[in-house]
């Protein structure tokens, strides 16, 4: 038995390590995935005026700040009792502002955080074009960090397609800022904007900035459409085998994004993407009641009671393993496309088949490492083409924003999908402040460690029965681990939830 | 600050954050994140990135190596870069990298041993420079910035703050660029709390487009409406930036211009003092620079 341990798990949002013990044939037969920070952001809420959520959530992730953002906006404007009241300027800016956010971020995982993993940036010093000079310049020098050391021996893609996919993560650096410069129109600024508030959006719209907006949007969806999509069916088809590498828990769950109705209830709101969940065969289940989400802490640093107890023993890490149905689940780009694909969603059965038509494989072959990059990339397109739509739908001069009474006691739940997956805030206020918040994050799904039944997280479940070609180059765990985009900074949190009681949270606003 | 080949070798630490200050870095338009890592960020000087976990290639113990050579092969020769908070509690178990002889190296252990041997230290973001969010009231995990944590372990090593919350990414740059050019700042270039006056020397107040209204009184008492934020909460009167002047993302927008309160990121005792966010000071809270007597730090206290 050999134990390969990756800490630090880099090119991830945040603190991560990853160990896993492989047999005599190099399979991994075990693994397991810690969360290593711990901020206590649930804690630091309490006793707060309920608004302040909105903006100190954000500080939970500052690469997917505009989800919990919504989230906590979604969760107060539930507790305010004004959920199906946000007018539609509201609604339609906050989508506005979180579709730039998934453009920015799909963009940066692909290029940034994971194509490392595929494209051989070594090679460049031989490619004399012009375009390599500043990097051809650069690793002719003596310090070669931050692109080396790095893994060896497993970079398949031709000169052509390796050229392609250097020449994108330099542009993507430029592509994924006009992608946040296209946020800040309506959210002021970002990372961590300044527009989302509970009861709408504080900018009102004007002309000028939808038509600037619209445009932007279409130079994104141009660069997802011509580097994007096509960089990852390159990838796709040199390392093909990757199709039947991470194959995971199988199982799905989603709480959709982008709002499109104004149903008071979370769970049963129309949404771009729609909420809900699949099974290992792919079938389709609207998304239940709340109540069936669980969560253990018998290997969490974490009592019982919720107090953080970093030396518990047999702990491994300060994420805890949230289940629904009992169940570990998937959450993430390619949930939510697998949910939206098994229940029929025409654009998503469209656009997914569209790229599956120029690969040798079949849906079931998106539970694997190279099925998360598509989702990713399909989702990207779509929501860049969504954008552009919704933009016009703007009216000028209408309010974007809802007064409310602030309530003495209230409950409220927010949920939405972050680019990582499902994303849950709850609250529970009490003489006019913050009695208790928490917060269920996507990673805390995917990156979770074992439950009280020894069931594993999603990314573990992923990594057992792997072969590793070469566990001093253990390329198969990181490109596994990347493929999630795992965000360690959101994963971590404590308050337990039978304190905030989501079985009387009423989510009805 | 910069070795005889020009090159201004970096390491960038990370402990209790969110990563919104490297991507707000990732943001910066001229010089552009490429020419930072891979061009001269002035003439004949070159920034070279040694370590930085969401951008290095490398994984697991070949990048805690490179941290124990930049150590010791580079003593005195590197820019500690540090993002986010250290946390103290809990022998530091809050946050870990890595792991010597089979245990969990805390980021306690690596921030002093780094800033110990570091030329200077740039404290990137409000946590790293002040504590910031993680160090917010009840302080789970005893989090504090890098030039607290210094005083307090007696590492005399000099340094700068860049607060925001994130920091703007011209600061950032900024504040690289000056080190590159002129060495570190002198005392006359920063203010009482270690910031370069060249950003954080003018009061949000002072430079705002809607003092106009605050002037005359007319004050918006809704989100969407013409006036001052004043009543909405807006700390800008209280925090000192140029966001105003500069504005974000391209000079597209920034807080106050896309109708929202300033929320005092950049200040110390953010965001404990400029909690409500939403609501005004009264006379009583408006918090002052004062000296603290117990840390001999200066800190906004309140009335």
């Amino acid at each position: 038995m050999q134990k390969i341990i990756i800490d630090p798990m880099t090119r991830i949002e945040g603190h991560l390590k990853i160990e896993v013990l492989l047999d005599d044939n190099n399979t991994i037969v075990d693994a397991r995935s810690s969360g290593v920070l711990y901020r206590g952001i649930e804690l630091i809420l309490r006793g707060r005026d309920p608004r302040d959520a909105v903006r100190i959530t954000q500080r939970v992730c500052g690469v997917c700040p505009v989800p919990h953002g919504t989230a906590s906006a979604l969760c107060l404007d539930s507790a305010f009792g004004i959920a199906d009241k946000i007018p539609d300027n509201g609604r339609i800016l906050r989508n506005l502002i979180l579709g730039s956010e998934y453009v920015h971020n799909h963009i940066l995982h692909f290029y940034h955080l994971c194509s490392l993993d595929y494209a051989d940036i070594k090679r460049a010093t031989n490619y004399t074009e012009n375009d390599f000079d500043n990097l051809r310049r650069f690793l002719s020098g003596n310090q070669l960090s931050p692109f080396l050391p790095r893994y060896e021996g497993d970079y398949r893609l031709n000169d052509e397609d390796n050229k392609a996919l250097l020449l994108h993560y330099l542009q993507a650096f430029q592509m994924r800022k006009k992608a946040h410069d296209m946020l800040s129109l309506f959210g002021g600024r970002t990372p961590i904007q300044a527009g989302i508030v509970a009861g709408g959006v504080t900018c009102t719209p004007t002309v000028d900035k939808i038509a600037s907006f619209a445009w932007r949007a279409k130079e994104l969806l141009q660069f997802i459409e011509n580097a994007y999509i096509p960089d990852v069916i390159k990838v796709a088809k040199s390392y093909s085998d990757y199709f039947t590498i991470g194959i995971g828990c199988k199982r799905m769950l989603t709480f959709g994004f982008f709002d499109i109705g104004s149903e008071a209830d979370y769970t049963k709101r129309e949404r771009l993407l729609r909420q809900g969940s699949t099974d290992e065969s792919l079938n389709y289940m609207p998304l239940d009641d709340l109540s069936n989400i669980s969560e253990s802490v018998r290997y969490s640093w974490y009592e019982e009671d919720g107090t953080a107890s970093p030396k518990k023993d047999g702990a491994y890490s300060f994420i805890k393993a949230p289940r629904y149905k009992g169940l570990a689940h998937e959450v993430g780009p390619l949930a939510r496309l697998l949910v939206n694909y098994a229940s029929g969603n025409k654009a998503v059965v469209e656009c997914l088949n569209a790229i599956l038509s120029e690969l040798p494989v079949g849906i079931d072959a998106m539970f694997s490492v190279m099925g998360r990059i598509i989702a990713r990339a399909v989702e990207a397109k779509l929501i860049a083409e969504a954008l552009v739509d919704w933009v016009y739908r703007l009216k000028p001069d209408e309010p974007a924003f809802i007064p409310y009474e602030l309530p003495e006691e209230a409950n409220g739940v927010g949920l939405v999908d972050a680019p990582r997956g499902c994303l849950a805030h709850f609250t529970k206020i009490e003489r006019g402040t913050i009695a208790n918040y928490s917060i269920i994050s996507p990673t805390t799904w995917n990156a979770s460690p074992m439950d009280d039944t020894n069931q594993h997280g999603a990314i573990e479940q992923a990594l057992v029965g792997t072969k590793v070609r070469d566990p001093e180059n253990p390329f198969e765990i990181v490109r596994i681990v990347r493929s999630f985009d795992p965000c360690l900074a959101c994963a971590v949190h404590l308050v337990n939830l039978s304190d905030s009681k989501i079985e009387e949270v009423n989510l009805i606003g | 600050m910069v070795r005889e080949d020009g090159e201004i070798s970096v390491v960038w630490l990370q402990g209790a954050t969110c990563t919104g200050c490297s991507i707000s870095v990732l943001n910066a338009i001229y010089p552009s994140i490429a020419n930072l890592l891979l061009e001269e960020l002035v003439p004949g000087k070159h920034i070279s990135l040694r370590f930085h976990m969401t951008l290095m290639a490398g994984s697991g113990e070949a990048v805690i190596e490179i941290l124990n050579e930049t150590k010791k092969e580079l003593q005195k020769g590197y820019v500690l870069v540090m993002e986010g908070a250290i946390p103290t509690a809990a022998d530091g178990l809050f946050c870990t990298i890595g792991e010597k002889d089979g245990k969990p190296i805390t980021l306690k252990e690596h921030a002093a041993e780094l800033a110990e041997n570091a030329m200077a230290v740039i404290a990137l973001g409000t946590c790293a420079s002040f504590g910031g969010i993680p160090s917010g009231r009840p302080n789970p995990t005893g989090a504090m910035g890098i030039v607290e944590f210094m005083r307090l372990n007696g590492i005399d090593t000099p340094s700068v703050c860049v607060p925001g919350c994130p920091a703007h990414p011209d600061w950032f740059v900024g504040a690289c660029a000056y080190i590159a050019l002129f060495g570190l700042p002198k005392e006359n270039q920063l203010d009482e709390l270690g910031r370069l006056k060249l950003f954080y020397g003018k009061l949000i107040h002072d430079n705002c487009p809607r003092r106009g209204y605050f002037d005359t009184g007319r004050m918006a008492k809704e989100f969407g409406k013409e006036g001052c934020l004043y009543e909405l909460g807006c700390k800008g009167y209280v925090t000192f930036s140029d966001c105003p002047l500069r504005k974000w993302n391209s000079g597209i927008n920034w807080c106050i211009d896309n109708g929202h309160p300033c929320i005092g990121c950049c200040e110390p005792g953010f965001p404990d003092i400029m909690s409500p966010i939403y609501e005004p000071f009264s006379e009583e809270r408006l918090p002052k620079l004062q000296i603290d007597e117990a840390t001999g730090k200066l800190c906004h206290k309140m009335g």
